[in-house]
């Protein structure tokens, strides 16, 4: 939810319209819950509507991938960011994967541990989202992240977003 | 216009962006009870209130039924109130509701609409304020987060218009609207206070001039002070639109109180509100790239009925369908709006065939393909020249 | 009802704007029976002025010297102008100084 949120807040940053909404199951930390971002910059005009043919799939948690529609509606040419220590073609053969889709994977668990200290990967995964989809900008993800979390806090999640920006394998 | 572009946006949910405003508006006192999806509003003011940000007395109360209560005295008063609810929280307030439009207070409270239990649903539908349509209050539905900031600050300047002194609701959806982030231009103080000035227009209480509120009134009393209440409440449609009108010159930004989407040549069209009605657009921008020439009206004020506003322009279609996000169980038709558009034209000359849709109860999903079926629906009895005669339950599983 | 004001000219909300005007309603003339106090008896203990529900109990500085030679300074007195002679004062009464009158013979 939190990252949803904050790829809109850096996408409106860059002038952009965008629209960030989760689809609750309840607002508890570590439920499932599935997140909605739209960005465009050319209408105001968007449905308020889950979103069915993604371009981009973000999965938070690899213990996801055993849920069967991760992929469903995944545009051709579409990027799927998985948040594990696999490496994109593992990963690729493992969930049969066909070519025209991008794979990246970022061991996001590992960067928030060893930067924030706790396994809350929001903000290192939108580190990897960025350099693997030029969605938003670095710089504006940055901003963003330290506006949400002022002070120490901010620090640490900045450290986990170039981390994983640094880290994430596109494959 | 080219300094308004190059305003700086905020990303805000529609709860924040209630939030903001009632920060504008330098309200005097604030009173609510948490509830589920309404929370942040209250939350993001407590903020604002212990950062001292704003200069308003937080009363944090004990039930919905105390958060008016107090809202109510405070008004009564000569101070600039607001509360937040949403579902059970609006139906425990509702015998309030009622002395706040009678004691004519302009009251200004937000609602995050949700559905009502039994059985318990969090998520989003219209029940809670159709529930509280006949309570004499003024209810705007929002399509947006901007315009859900740009309404609060509305409501006020229509609230204590000396003419209407009515409370106002403005509602939006839950989760789809309350939880989604999106850009918005937030108005500044000084700039929200010269559209609605601080100014005591209504009756106070005042210990060096004192008055009587909250009489009982016999039988050759109560009946006119109602029908006071039936005049302020038409004077609140001329009022709405001026507000609205003047907000457009100075911040560049309205939204009328009935919104058209392509309905110039339109054969068929939805009436719809709140968040509905970007994904009614989409799907009219859709049906028409298959054949159907489809529009898009969108009710902003729902209180008072802009009823001519509404016939004037479905002049032309020969199918209205009406989407109802509540269900009025037992009713003629079981979609509220949709008795409320049929008695709108009944005295009317023009009669387009008349169809009820219930869609997204308890937030179920409607996409853009099922209003592109509805539209579709409209065009096959706009053929055959009458309406089902009961409403079509969208997306139910039967 | 001819007489009574259109809604247009009344107040909104059923507020009323004169302070006190409720001094003119003269509920006195709701009694059936009245409470008459003996001063005698009295031994001003304030309970009938604190029970009255009209607040019709008056306590008047003014001096009394039973026969018996006991003074005091203040004396209580109905204000039938608003005593609806609901008789709460006479129960109350622990030296039973109060009677209840019937108002008409």
């Amino acid at each position: 939810m939190t990252a949803s949120e904050l790829v809109a807040v850096a996408a409106i940053k860059e002038g952009k319209y965008a629209l960030a909404f989760p689809e609750f199951g309840a607002e508890r930390r570590g439920a499932p819950v599935r997140a909605y971002t739209r960005i465009t910059a050319e209408t105001t005009l968007i449905p308020r509507t889950p979103v069915l043919e993604p371009d981009i799939v973000v999965v938070l948690d690899s213990g996801l991938l055993g849920l069967p529609d991760v992929l469903q509606g995944i545009k051709k040419g579409g990027l799927l960011l998985v948040n594990t220590k696999a490496k994109p073609s593992e990963l690729r053969a493992r969930l049969g994967c066909s070519s025209d889709i991008r794979v990246a994977t970022v061991d996001a668990t590992g960067i928030a541990l060893e930067t924030i200290r706790a396994p809350i990967v929001n903000t290192a995964i939108l580190g990897a989202l960025v350099r693997a989809s030029n969605v938003v900008s670095l710089e504006n993800i940055i901003e963003a992240v330290k506006e949400r979390f002022p002070g120490r806090v901010g620090e640490v999640n900045v450290e986990a977003v170039k981390k994983a920006y640094e880290k994430v394998e596109v494959g | 216009m080219a300094q308004q572009l190059l305003k700086k946006k905020l990303a805000l949910s529609s709860n924040y962006a209630v939030a903001y405003a009632v920060k504008a508006l330098d309200v005097d006192v604030i009173a609510a009870y948490p509830i589920t999806p309404q929370t942040h509003v209250v939350e993001k003011l407590s903020e604002f209130a212990a950062n001292g940000e704003i200069d308003a007395e937080m009363i944090h109360v004990e039930s919905e039924h105390s958060a008016l209560s107090a809202v109510i005295g405070a008004s009564a008063a000569g101070a600039r109130v607001f509360t937040a609810t949403a579902s059970q929280g609006l139906a425990l307030m509702h015998e309030v509701l009622h002395i706040a439009s009678g004691m004519r207070l302009p009251i200004v409270m937000s609602i995050a609409t949700r559905a009502l239990s039994a059985p318990i649903s969090i998520w989003n539908d219209y029940s809670d304020v159709m529930n509280a349509r006949d309570t004499g209050w003024i209810i705007y539905f929002t399509s947006s987060a901007q315009e859900t900031h740009d309404t609060v600050i509305q409501a006020y300047r229509v609230a204590e218009n000396p003419k209407v002194h009515l409370p106002v609701m403005v509602a939006y959806d839950g989760y789809i609207m309350s939880h989604t982030v999106e850009p918005v231009e937030v108005v500044e103080k000084d700039e929200a206070l010269r559209y609605a000035p601080k100014k005591v227009t209504w009756p106070k209480l005042d210990p060096d001039q004192p008055i009587t509120m909250g009489t009982i009134t016999s039988p050759d009393w109560y009946y006119e002070f109602k029908y006071q209440q039936v005049v302020a409440m038409r004077e609140a449609l001329r009022a709405a639109e001026e507000a609205d009108k003047e907000y457009g010159r100075m911040f560049g930004r309205s939204y009328g109180v009935v919104e058209g989407f392509m309905l110039e040549d339109a054969d068929v069209a939805l009436i719809t509100m709140g968040a509905f009605a970007n994904t009614a657009k989409v799907a009219a921008v859709e049906a028409r790239k298959r054949g159907v020439k489809a529009g898009v009206l969108r009710l902003r004020l729902y209180r008072p009925f802009p009823r001519d506003a509404i016939i004037k322009m479905l002049s032309n279609v020969s199918a209205v369908g009406v989407v109802d996000k509540a269900i009025s169980f037992g009713a003629p038709v079981e979609g509220p709006v949709f008795n409320e558009v049929a008695g709108a034209f009944y005295s009317s000359d023009n009669k387009p065939v008349l169809v009820s849709f219930i869609a997204g109860i308890g937030q179920r999903t409607v996409l853009v393909e099922d209003f592109v079926s509805m539209f579709k629906k409209l065009l096959d009895y706009a053929k055959v020249g009458r309406g089902p005669g009961e409403s079509i339950y969208v997306g139910v599983r039967a | 009802m001819g007489s009574l004001p259109k809604w247009n000219e009344l107040p909104p909300g059923g507020i009323i704007l004169e302070p006190g005007s409720s001094l003119r309603n003269k509920t006195g003339s709701w009694r059936v029976i009245r409470p008459v106090i003996d001063q005698e008896k009295c031994v001003r203990c304030r309970l009938c002025f604190l029970y009255c529900p009209d607040a019709a109990i008056l306590e008047v500085d003014e001096e009394y010297t039973t026969k018996a030679g006991r003074s005091y300074t203040v004396t209580y007195k109905v204000n039938y102008d608003y005593c609806k002679g609901c008789g709460i004062c006479a129960n109350e009464c622990p030296v039973k100084a109060i009677e209840m009158v019937p108002e008409v013979a």
